[in-house]
């Protein structure tokens, strides 16, 4: 699967969940996998983080 | 067997963690996207699928804190509950709480106006740390050391203008080594705990590069953090504290929705097991 922001290739592990974040190794993008049905991928693009985010 | 549902925001190694070890246990355990769930005034329960339990995991404080508040609305148990991820969420709330129960912590002055806030800097002295009421991973803390740096800083706050930052929270800067303490309190007991230590600046999140190194749980130590995880209402907590040279221990944070990525790795104990433990058995109280 590739970016969609720089067409780069996304590294997607077998085991990536719905909710997992993958950053697009070229431009640095964050997506979030919003659907996974066996090899079909949806991303849509990861929130950025927020000023409450963390413990 | 129970079941038990883990709803997160981002779905960290924390989170999968969880769920392996729920799974592990023989608990029928799933994670639920909190920003995929819709709830309103007239739903119930039933209309959903949420366990016998929810483990709260959002990364964003306020909407952990608001889902809680909806799921407490359907009579669903919530750990942590919605009165301790409030109280802990805030850490002038903390620090008077930690007060109140006679727990060893920095001192601390609040002020309500960029004036008095200025005052309190002169007539105390510098240095002071100066934290956001609501934050974490060490983001805003800033220690303030001169008159010049607390005219910006304080400039600064009334330019953002957030909805806190008319709260100002000025804290002794403890003399310590470079170093803190995270414990983790899993119903309180303490599971383990471990040295932040600084990367070489003043903070020591292990958001900011903090070194963890395992840390023994003394008598001392671990019967302040029962009386701070007593004090904010007990659940699953992360107590940090401070070697102050002079008291000995301090205690200056509890964190909800604790990250233990970092300490599991040199924990003697498994962490997420001990939580997913607790979180069945709350079920049996």
């Amino acid at each position: 699967m590739n970016c969609p922001e720089c067409d780069g290739k996304l590294n997607i592990p077998d085991d990536a969940a719905v909710g997992e974040i993958i950053s697009c190794p070229d431009c640095g993008s964050d997506y979030e996998i919003s659907k996974k049905d066996g090899s079909n991928i949806e991303l849509k693009l990861a929130e950025k983080v927020g000023e409450d985010w963390g413990e | 067997m129970a079941k038990i549902c883990i709803v997160f925001d981002r779905l960290r190694t924390e989170e999968k963690m969880l769920k392996k070890e729920g799974l592990e246990l023989g608990h029928d355990t799933f994670l639920l996207d909190a920003k995929t769930t819709k709830i309103n005034t007239d739903s119930k329960k039933n209309d959903f699928d949420f366990g016998d339990v929810i483990l709260q995991r959002c990364i964003s404080y306020f909407r952990g804190l608001h889902f809680t508040a909806c799921l407490e609305f359907l009579d669903v148990p919530v750990i942590n509950t919605f009165q301790v991820a409030s109280k802990c969420g805030n850490k002038l709330i903390i620090s008077l709480l930690l007060k109140k129960h006679g727990i060893p912590t920095p001192k601390t002055y609040f002020s309500f106006s960029s004036d008095v806030a200025l005052e309190t800097l002169e007539k105390v002295g510098y240095p002071l740390v100066l934290k956001p009421v609501v934050g974490s991973w060490g983001r805003g803390v800033i220690p303030i050391k001169d008159k010049d740096t607390a005219d910006s800083i304080i400039e600064m706050r009334e330019l953002t203008d957030g909805t806190h930052d008319r709260i100002y929270y000025l804290q002794e800067l403890i003399k310590r080594p470079p170093r803190d303490i995270r414990t983790i309190m899993v119903g309180g007991q303490a599971v383990a705990s471990m040295y932040r230590t600084s990367s070489g600046g003043f903070k020591t999140n292990i958001a900011t590069g903090a070194d963890p190194k395992l840390c023994e749980i003394t008598k001392e130590m671990e019967d302040l953090c029962i009386k701070a995880s007593d004090a904010v209402g007990g659940g699953i907590l992360g107590i940090d504290l401070m070697e102050d040279e002079k008291r000995g221990l301090v205690v200056h944070e509890i964190n909800n929705t604790v990250e233990f990525k970092a300490l599991s790795k040199v924990a003697k104990k498994n962490i997420p097991k001990e939580i997913i433990e607790f979180t069945v058995n709350s079920l049996r109280k």
